[in-house]
């Protein structure tokens, strides 16, 4: 059973962040930025996030195995086939990966090969879904397996996205498809939150809110001008103004969101964005 | 209908390789209501190519060039015009211009690129609202694709891009997820919401595609 599993089937608190795997094979920054998230839980391995393309990551996150650091496994239904996703999901298992981030992945159009076919064979459900058929010893046409792949699913949730009632269906989904913990988005309006774990609560998924590192109020404004299902209201975005360090500000904001974590979920998924160093404040 | 556009001037200098006797195809169906291969169309290309040093020893518009019989038949029917050509040049959609080249051992150029099958909103405003998948979920969609009209096709509801009921590819577009599920609520029923559904069977139409109507 993977820690991950392990600490959150307990009921603690837990704690996770992501690296991205490099544009090229030089691994050493990444390993490196890996090395520096000492107080979480497990790393997520980004697959090819945004759409940009970067090395495979399974083998990011083989070699954060053997660094002695758990992976999450990124996995998105943009790039691969059934065939495909099926296929890396049991080298993954069989190389050791056990925590899974199920995603349906940005659409090529805005990474850097918009000319690239979009596969989605599978959405995030079904794929859920082939993993827990994998699990029980089949594929996805039902044909049996040798060994049986052992694996903590998860999928990423948008708490903020409207119309609610519709993301909350897909979640619903997500639930019964065997998704065993969830990730948010970055969350910056608790109030927000709070609506959606009211929901979300029954269904006893546990929830790692989101919590990105705000460094400026222009990195504010261009989060919610360009990233889909991510509000940062006005009041933060004036505090970032206002303060002499606006990082320190951001520290400040993100460490405000922990703490409301604590209180109404299961753990925290921390975006800190190459200013790891800060984790452990944020955390205080 | 099937939509398409004439390839750009460039593109079709590049196409015509040179060859100086061209013998021009339209079709009288869905490139005459794109306006890329009618008879207007037809007879701005002969100007063109004349202007540019080019025989044109003949036109034909064929009434729907997909039918492969009956493009083989008017072409037939112009044989010594064809004849005395190097090359075709056809100006229908992908399909019209294969009846064509599977008609004659002339050489024949494509001067249309063949965009979807499209929905007509108004005349010359076309949409893509079926991508012929085989597979039609739409009673359970209130009559909304969202293989075609979900830019990453998703089956089981709205991805994670979705934004304020927008779509994540096209801010100017709304999330067919978030249309169908407004109409679903509209007629009060559940539809496709009610069940999680399956990977969708790309193995119903095997390309290319065939059919025949049973007697």
């Amino acid at each position: 059973m993977s820690l991950l599993q392990q600490q959150l089937s307990a009921g603690r608190f837990v704690v996770t962040a992501e690296i991205a795997p490099p544009k090229g094979i030089d691994t050493a920054a990444a390993l490196e930025t890996a090395r520096a998230l000492r107080d979480v839980t497990a790393v997520n391995v980004t697959d090819n996030q945004g759409a940009n393309m970067r090395m495979a990551p399974l083998a990011m996150a083989v070699l954060l195995l053997r660094e002695g650091i758990e992976p999450i496994l990124q996995l998105t239904c943009r790039d691969r086939n059934r065939l495909a996703l099926q296929s890396d999901l049991l080298g993954a298992a069989a190389l050791g990966i056990e925590n899974l981030l199920l995603l349906s992945g940005d659409h090529p159009r805005f990474g850097d090969h918009p000319g690239a076919r979009p596969v989605f064979d599978l959405d995030s459900v079904q794929l859920l879904q082939g993993v827990e058929e994998l699990m029980a010893g089949r594929d996805l046409s039902g044909r049996p397996l040798c060994g049986l792949p052992r694996f903590f699913p998860g999928a990423a949730a948008t708490p903020e996205a409207e119309p609610f009632e519709l993301m909350f269906q897909k979640y619903s989904k997500k639930v019964a498809a065997g998704a065993r913990f969830f990730q948010t988005q970055a969350v910056f309006d608790i109030p927000r939150f709070e609506i959606f774990m009211d929901e979300a609560r029954p269904l006893k998924a546990p929830v790692l809110l989101g919590v990105l590192l705000l460094k400026s109020a222009r990195m504010a404004r261009f989060l919610n001008a360009n990233i889909p299902g991510v509000r940062v209201p006005e009041p933060l975005i004036a505090r970032l103004e206002a303060a002499s360090d606006p990082l320190d500000e951001g520290v400040a904001i993100a460490r405000e969101l922990v703490a409301c974590a604590r209180l109404r979920c299961q753990g925290v998924h921390l975006m800190t964005l190459g200013c790891e160093e800060r984790i452990p404040e944020i955390l205080g | 209908m099937i939509i398409s556009e004439q390839k750009s001037k460039e593109e079709l200098l590049l196409a015509l390789d040179g060859c100086k006797r061209l013998f021009l195809v339209g079709c009288a169906a869905c490139a005459t209501a794109c306006k890329s291969g009618g008879e207007e169309e037809v007879f701005r290309m002969q100007e063109w190519l004349t202007s540019l040093g080019c025989e044109v020893t003949g036109s034909l518009i064929i009434e729907e060039a997909c039918h492969i019989m009956r493009a083989g038949r008017d072409l037939r029917q112009h044989r010594p015009a064809v004849e005395e050509a190097d090359v075709l040049l056809v100006l229908a959609c992908g399909a019209g211009i294969q009846s064509v080249s599977s008609s004659t051992d002339k050489r024949v150029i494509g001067g249309l690129n063949s965009l979807f099958l499209g929905n007509i909103r108004r005349f010359g405003q076309y949409e893509e609202k079926c991508s012929l998948c085989g597979d039609c979920i739409l009673n359970e969609t209130a009559g909304i694709c969202p293989v075609t009209n979900c830019a990453k096709g998703l089956l089981n509801g709205p991805c994670g891009g979705m934004e304020e009921g927008r779509c994540e590819a096209d801010r100017d577009k709304e999330c067919a997820w978030n249309e169908i599920y407004q109409r679903l609520k509209k007629q009060g029923r559940p539809g496709v919401f009610a069940r999680t559904v399956p990977p969708k069977n790309w193995g119903k139409v095997l390309k290319p595609g065939r059919h025949r109507i049973k007697p």
